[in-house]
């Protein structure tokens, strides 16, 4: 049902191309860049682009969940190191991640490094942000039974409190998740010469555009994939709803 | 055992209880009734160690009562937010052993007991949010049970179920706090209930929070819904009772 409005408009796309109404040169025509696409594919260099950007965007997402987790965390069940750290947080955040890129260029060099930093840093934020509020607005009765029980105040919040934010915290990793590659595959485009950006910039460079096309929907492709397999996790984790 | 000496609770500018003193005997069930508003389960959390106390003390054994002790389990009205409803059934008895340190090897044999006890024992593997208002409250108290305590705190366990499931309820406390020889402290607003169940009920009065009468129930046990409530000394207990309640 969903895919009548992306295949209308293909169809729709390769009548304008056959007819000479899109320019072949830029619009090149679905015929074509799903051939090449399919060639990509074949020849290994798509899935080996596929792999980098995965690879970098992967990282990057492991290391804003568990920094953004513990912080968030910490953040949430101290009010006064919350206030503390609010102005750093808010002075922070506004900071367009692809701004990072030329410092993580000299920190770095040309690496997967270099563009998870910066998409972790993007990635960061709604996960630290999520977990904050997550966190904060555990039920106090939940911790309650926790002391009543026995336990120590750390196994409190592992028992406890981070289970009850999780739902919470995996919406946000989920949204992080999109961000991971948007930035990474900016990273790619901008500078770092790997991955699927590289790719497209290569490609447009020698005027393929049926290569770049392809390469484009391919990120789509991925992109919904990757949150189509969160959306599982996330429903197996919460089954008990 | 459990003793409040000379309990005052202030929040603020506004005097919750002040000067609550009374003692609960080992295996007594005793039973806190009074208008809302009157402090009791600010009284019942105090004894727990969940509310702080300005004045007075709460003692256990002799020792007074600083904060949550495993000795004394509380169960609460609220069952759907004291349940962790990502644990099932067994998960959620678990958790008290866990809490214990107790082999895992070991849960099961120590579980189906407690779930066989209340009646979950088909139900053991689902989660909260499948089990009914009555289920879920019955869990709770396999959990507190499973924390072995030697007193539990119960406040307006009841509160929140239809008439029938209570009254089934009642009865299943009576019998648990019978077999297995506790301790219980029960909160209710309502009088007939406190009746039924308690050896004693401690009435309270509201603004501020403070004993109006303490009266020993010497209805025969095991009680029954219909011939104890017809017992003439019920409807006695009644009488004296009902005007602590605002009427």
């Amino acid at each position: 049902m969903g895919a009548i409005i992306p295949g209308g408009v293909l169809v729709l796309w390769e009548v304008l191309s056959r007819m000479g109404v899109l320019s072949e040169d830029g619009f090149s025509r679905p015929s074509r860049f799903f051939v090449a696409g399919a060639k990509a594919l074949a020849d290994g260099t798509l899935l080996a682009q596929t792999a980098q950007t995965f690879a970098a965007a992967g990282q990057a997402l492991a290391m804003a969940a568990i920094a953004g987790i513990v912080l968030g965390a910490i953040l949430g069940l101290f009010r006064p190191l919350e206030r503390a750290a609010s102005l750093t947080i808010e002075s922070l955040r506004p900071i367009p991640s692809v701004a990072l890129i030329p410092l993580s260029l000299l920190l770095f060099g040309f690496s997967r490094d270099m563009s998870a930093w910066v998409a972790a840093f993007a990635c960061f934020w709604p996960i630290l942000l999520v977990t904050i509020s997550a966190v904060r607005s555990v039920d106090v009765r939940l911790i309650e039974v926790g002391k009543l029980l026995g336990y120590s105040f750390p196994r409190i919040i592992v028992k406890f409190a981070l289970p009850a934010a999780l739902p919470a915290i995996l919406v946000g990793i989920r949204v992080a998740a999109g961000i991971a590659i948007v930035v990474t595959v900016t990273t790619e485009i901008v500078t770092n010469p790997r991955g699927l950006g590289f790719a497209m910039t290569m490609a447009a460079q020698s005027l393929q555009a049926d290569l770049v096309w392809a390469t484009l929907m391919w990120v789509g492709v991925i992109g919904y994939l990757l949150n189509w397999s969160l959306e599982r996790l996330e429903r197996r984790w919460l089954r008990y709803r | 055992m459990l003793e409040a000496q000379g309990v005052g609770v202030v929040y603020g500018a506004q005097t919750i209880l002040r000067d609550v003193s009374f003692d609960v005997q080992e295996h007594e069930f005793v039973c806190l009734v009074g208008p809302s508003g009157c402090g009791k389960t600010t009284l019942l959390r105090a004894l727990a160690g969940l509310a702080p106390i300005s004045a007075g003390r709460a003692t256990f054994r002799g020792a007074e009562v600083r904060g949550p002790q495993t000795e004394l389990a509380v169960v609460f009205q609220d069952y759907a937010r004291a349940l962790l409803p990502w644990r099932t059934v067994t998960g959620n008895v678990a958790l008290a052993l866990e809490a214990r340190g107790i082999p895992r090897t070991e849960h099961g044999e120590r579980i189906r007991p407690l779930l066989e006890k209340l009646r979950l024992a088909a139900h053991a593997d689902k989660f909260p949010s499948q089990l009914s208002g009555g289920m879920q409250q019955r869990l709770q108290i396999a959990r507190c049970l499973a924390q072995e305590p030697q007193v539990l705190l119960m406040d307006e366990p009841f509160g929140s179920l239809d008439a029938i499931t209570r009254q089934e309820l009642q009865d299943e406390v009576a019998r648990l706090a019978k077999d297995e020889r506790r301790t219980v402290v029960f909160v209710t607003h309502d009088l007939e209930e406190a009746i039924y169940l308690g050896d004693r009920v401690i009435a309270l009065a509201a603004n501020p929070g403070r004993i109006a009468e303490i009266v020993s129930i010497e209805l025969t046990r095991p009680r029954n819904q219909l011939a104890t409530r017809e017992d003439p000394r019920f409807l006695e207990y009644r009488h004296r009772l009902y005007k602590h309640l605002g009427h």
